[in-house]
Order: structure tokens, then sequence, then C-alpha cells
């Protein structure tokens, strides 16, 4: 059976309807085949890989704690270096694993050069503990901790673009991603696992429960974040950088937005505001080519 | 042949590291553990050690990838000191329960705030409750001796967990004594290589350190703490494996002397046991009956060892060099803890001091013996004082604070 057929996420696990996470890790299980290890620290995938005795994913998958992701990619790696043997090693992790709490022993990661693929799946938020808002929550989301009320609003703050932290790393491999071009996806997961050294793809993961929207909606709104010009699809092999999609008659912004209940309290100024950043940052790339340079933001 | 040379402790661990033929070590500089890894970074550069040196960007990250070397099957090492520790605690958990048999050298320092980067053990008994096992050595060749014993002892199938070494910061790891560095084809015929399962074979992939039920929860912890008990029987075992094949006594769960006919008996961990050794026999000599029991295994603790070396002993002296707070010396509490249900109740007196380090020397020994000469004959006015402790004077920073 070839891996490209073989099944990697067992029936019967424990991800919510509509979940983006489990159709991206599917996909990077997929692209990369029967010979990896995985690695999730504490996340939603975490408590999908399964409940003993039971385990939901048909790869060797080490479970590790909030911010230790890297580190265990690192031990691993020397590991099999020590032994000479040649296994794609998979970082499997939330936002939060990344962004946050883990961000300093990512770095570590890719800084000594280990040879690994991180992926981050990006669910804007800590989604497994309620919706809490993280360092990649967009500005304007209602979270658990950013409810808005009389005195505060919701989240203010610019997310961390956790892409360009990593680019500024001269990492040999660094992708965008999204499950609804799973084409994409896989032809990046494979040129990571190819290419010697860290790689690491930034991946929009929907998640219905968290954003609040009908979770037969999840691939469409990972679409949409891509057609509206919001999640810009790239990569950076060896130097080269490129967008891998450029969307031709950009849908409107709101559309991404107004399904979402945490987006619920957006005014039409606030939509043309983001319609407007989109259309300038487009503009730009249009203009003077796609980079990945550092503003200022505020939001 | 052995040779015998001038060393510190931490570059004794660093040679046993070297013979133990350890495969990955990952580690984080801090004082007064660093000689430790630069030893075995100067040891890989040579080609003396083949090992893959990871110096990763925290003490956190150094015992997560030691612990993920391990559950690939490989003899992983690290080590650390008093802030390292502590920022390893989560992982030290993880270690003791996802029973992987690192290793660690713990060069024991003192904890901050205030910063103090000389010896005591307030590090090593913060990590009491992880579930590790935790050696002491007295000198820098049971550095070398307990670091090799360690990874013998952790890798036994019926033990299958982590071992702290423990030095003492300055004390031993600035310190030059002769120690005995064995060839590595003596070290090989101690030290097999590593038999380890590889829990993540691609050909039959599981997921390990997974959610489960409460009902599951249990049972894991009811195997750890089986195993730990286990691990009590198999450091006596291979201490004396060890001896039968090196000739010198580093391991055990505890050394005595002078105990059978003691009416004073001294209990600590660690090198001021040496300082003490050294004061027992002068007062024996003087005809005083005074014992000491080192004890080298303080997690899994020798408690029934400690009730029957006591049996005969009219005062206890447990010199502790930590503290907790709110309850008192820790050994001394564990030293009492054992000696109910044993039919033994001398008085024991709790000696706290050598913090920072502090000296515990013969002044402060002398004081000690005096105190347990007194509760001998009855005097039960004071079970705990600290050493070297002056009277509270208000001191003011040069802005009034």
């Amino acid at each position: 059976m070839g891996s490209e057929h073989a099944e990697f996420v067992m029936r019967g696990n424990s991800s919510c309807a509509g979940c983006g996470a489990i159709l991206i890790l599917r996909q990077v299980a997929e692209a990369i085949g029967p010979n990896q290890i995985m690695v999730i620290p504490a996340c939603c995938m975490g408590a999908v890989a399964g409940r003993f005795p039971s385990a939901s994913f048909n790869v060797p998958v080490l479970r590790t704690a909030f911010a230790s992701a890297g580190s265990f990619l690192s031990g691993l790696d020397a590991s099999i270096k020590a032994r000479g043997e040649k296994t794609t090693l998979v970082g499997f992790a939330g936002d939060g694993a990344t962004v946050d709490i883990g961000l300093a022993v990512l770095s570590g990661a890719i800084e000594r050069g280990h040879d690994f693929v991180y992926v981050c799946y990006d669910n804007e938020g800590y989604m497994n503990t309620g919706f809490q808002r993280s360092g990649s929550t967009p500005p304007g989301a209602r979270t658990s901790t950013t409810p808005g009320g009389v005195l505060e609003h919701y989240k203010t703050e610019a997310r961390k673009d956790i892409a360009k932290i990593v680019a500024a790393h001269g990492i040999p491999y660094l992708a965008t991603a999204s499950p609804a071009h799973p084409d994409d996806l896989k032809r990046k997961v494979k040129r990571a696992a190819e290419i010697e050294g860290p790689a690491f793809l930034h991946v929009i993961s929907p998640c219905p429960l968290g954003w609040g929207f009908p979770s037969s909606q999840t691939v469409q709104l990972a679409r949409i974040a891509v057609e509206s010009g919001l999640w810009k699809l790239y990569e950076l092999d060896l130097g080269a950088l490129r967008l891998t999609q450029s969307p031709k008659n950009r849908k409107p912004v709101r559309e991404f937005f107004s399904v979402q209940s945490r987006f619920a309290h957006l005014t039409d100024d606030v939509y043309q505001r983001l319609q407007d950043a989109v259309d300038e940052e487009w503009k730009v790339i249009e203009e003077e080519g796609f980079s990945l340079r550092c503003e200022t933001v505020r939001a | 042949m052995t040779s015998k040379s001038n060393m510190t402790a931490t570059s004794a661990v660093a040679h046993a590291a070297r013979l133990a033929r350890v495969e990955v070590v990952a580690a984080y500089p801090i004082t007064p553990q660093t000689r430790i890894i630069e030893s075995i970074s100067r040891f890989v550069a040579d080609g003396e050690m083949k090992a893959q040196f990871v110096q990763v960007e925290s003490e956190h990250s150094a015992l997560a990838a030691t612990i993920a070397a391990s559950s690939k099957g490989v003899r992983a090492f690290t080590a650390t000191s008093s802030q390292g520790l502590l920022y390893m605690h989560e992982m030290m958990h993880w270690a003791a329960s996802a029973r992987v048999p690192v290793v660690m050298a713990n060069v024991n320092r003192a904890v901050a705030p205030p910063w103090n980067i000389y010896g005591d053990h307030q590090d090593a008994i913060s990590q009491r409750d992880t579930g590790w096992i935790q050696l002491f050595a007295e000198t820098n060749q049971q550095a070398l001796d307990l670091t090799l014993q360690a990874f013998r002892i952790a890798e036994d199938e019926r033990v299958q967990l982590p071992i702290m070494v423990n030095l003492d910061g300055f004390t031993l790891s600035h310190t030059y004594e002769q120690v005995a560095v064995p060839t590595a084809d003596i070290v090989d015929g101690f030290l097999a290589p590593r038999d380890g399962v590889d829990w993540l074979d691609t050909e039959h992939p599981v997921t390990i350190n997974g959610v489960v039920s409460p009902e599951h929860y249990i049972q894991f912890r009811a195997l750890q703490k089986d195993a730990t008990q286990r691990a009590a029987a198999v450091i006596e075992e291979i201490g004396k494996v060890f001896t039968d094949q090196f000739g010198r006594d580093s391991g055990g769960l505890i050394s005595l002397e002078g105990v059978e006919d003691a009416d004073i008996v001294f209990v600590t961990l660690g090198s001021v046991a040496s300082t003490i050794r050294g004061e027992v026999r002068s007062w024996r000599a003087k005809g005083k009956r005074v014992g000491i029991a080192s004890v080298r295994s303080y997690r899994p603790f020798p408690g029934d060892e400690i009730a029957r070396a006591l049996s005969g002993t009219g005062a206890v002296v447990v010199w502790d060099r930590a503290y907790s707070f709110g309850n008192g010396g820790p050994l001394a509490v564990e030293v009492k803890s054992a000696l109910y249900g044993s039919g033994t109740r001398p008085a024991v007196l709790s000696a706290v001091g050598g913090f920072g380090g502090a000296p515990i020397g013969p002044r402060e020994l002398a004081q000690a013996l005096e105190w347990a000469e007194a509760a001998l004959h009855g005097d039960g006015t004071r079970s705990e004082i600290w050493f070297g402790v002056k009277p509270y004077r208000e001191e003011r920073t040069p802005n009034g604070k």
C-alpha cells in the first residue's frame, strides 16, 4: 500500500466536528508517509491523539509538555544521528505552543539546525482550553479572555507574525498553507521533509467552536481566507521567497469575518478598514513584489 | 590499567559520562556545573567520546531533549545546578513518570534570591517528590563511581527510572582530589551498551505519554511506586557488583561507620559526611562512642536501614543543608519517620546549616556533639539549631530602604 493511500488518522478519534487541525494533520501525515515520528505538545491534537489504550494516529506519537515540542524534536534528532538512522521528525503544534509558551524552545531548535518539519496549525487561540486569546489571535476577535464589556474591548493587539519570526532565523524552508489547498500543502510538506535541517509550516486551522461558525464550513472558510487575500500562501525555499497563490478577483474580507461569531460585533466601518488594509497590502505586493519586511502595525 | 590523577568532581563526572559511552548529551551552562559540559564538549571535539552534544537554550529544554533521546532507546545524560534544576521541574516529573532511564549530575548549589552560587542541598530537596532516584556523592571518586552505577541502575529492567547524582558545589565541583579513572575496557565489563526499547519504532507505531482515564492514571503511578521500591535492592546489588569489580565501596543505600556501639550517630547527605567522618574518627580515638550514617540514596529512602543503624543509639544528630519551611530539616523529618514504629526512640536533633556555602567544620561539629551529649543526659530543651545564624540586626542600603 503506497503511503499516499495509507490512512494515518483513525476513525472514532475525538476531534470536534469540522476540526481544521485534524484535516491538516491527515494531509501532513499522508505527505510524509509511514517513516515518521510525530511530536505533539499540549494542544488540541494532543488531546485528540487518543486516550490510553487507544491511539488516533497510525504513526509513532510522542506526547510532550506545552513548551517542549522544539526540545523533544532536538533530542530525537540527536538520537537519530547518534544511531545513524533516517526518519522524518514532525512537530505538530498549535499556535499557543508555538508563538507563546514554546517560542524560545522552537527558536533554539531552529537555530541549532536540527532536522525536522514543524507544523503550526494556527486556530488563533487556546481552543483546547475554551477559546482564550493567544499571541496569534487577530485583533478584533472576541475570546473568552477578551470577552468585550463596558470598559474593555475585544482583542486590540496585533497578532505576532510567527512566519516572519521564524524566517528571521534564516531557516532553510518555510511555508504557509491552508487545508483548503491540500495539493499545495502536501507539496510544501514534502519539500520541507526533503530539505535537510529545520523546516516550518504555518497553516490556518479554522475552528468551528472557537471561531463560531457551522462545522460544515471549515474548508470553505480556509479557502475564503486565501481567496480574500487575508491568508497569503507563500514559501521561502533556501532563501527564495515566492507567493504560491495570488488570488485574482479577491473576495471581500467580510465574507471571511461575517460568518464567525467571534467577529459578530464588527461594524461596517471596521469592515471597511479591514478591507482597506488588505487592499493596501496587495497593492504593495503588486507594485513592489512580495516581501517579508516587518512594519509597525497598529490594531 | 586504571590511572589516578588529580581532578575536580566535575571532571570526574565528565569522565564517567565518556566511559559510560553516553550517546546524547543535552545541557545548558550554569555555575558550578558548567565544567562538566565543557569537559564533555572537549571529549566530543577531540573524538574521545562519540556522542551528540546539544547545547540547548534552557534547562527545561536540556531535560526535555534528554528525555526524548532516552525514549528513542539511546543512553542520554545531562547536568545542572540550582536555578537550572528548578527550571527543569516540569520535566523532572515528566522524566520519572515517562520512565526514561536518563542520568543527570546535579552540582548542588543554593537557590536564589538572594543570589548565591555556593553549595547547599535546597535544589535537590525541592525535587524530592518528582519520582527521581537521588544519590549523593561524598567525594570526587564517588561522583565518578556513582555516575557509572547510575546508568546501570536506571536502565535495569526492574527500575527504568531517571537518576540524579548529587555532588556538592565547590566542595567537590571545584576541589581537586585523587580520582582513579578506570579504563574503557574495565567500564565496558561493568556497564553494557543500553539495551533500550525504542518506543518510537515506526514499524510498530504507538502513542506514548498520552491521555488516560482516572482508572488508568493510578495504575501508572502504582507501577512507578513499585519500580522505585524495587530500586532500593537494585542499588544495593549493583553497589556490591561495583565493589567486586573496582575494589571500592562507593554505592549502596547508606554508608555506616562506628554505629554498632555508638551513643551518638550523625546522619547526613553528601560531602559533609567526609568532614563528619574525620571528626568521628578523632572523637572515637578519644573514647567517645560516636558513629556516622551517610545516606547515599536519598530516594529511595533507606528508612529500614536507618532505623536498624540507629537501634542502639541514644542521640542522633541529623545534619540538613536544606529546609522544609514550616516543618523542619527534611532529612531530620524523614529519620524521625523511619524510627516511628521501629521500637527505637533516640533523641533526634536537627542541625541545620551549611547554606549557601557556609562552612560546616570542626567547630560546628564540636558544638553539635556537645548538644547531643546534653540530650543523651536528658536535656531536651532544643531539638533544632540553625548553625551560623547571628542575632538579627537591621541593615540599611544607602538609599535608606
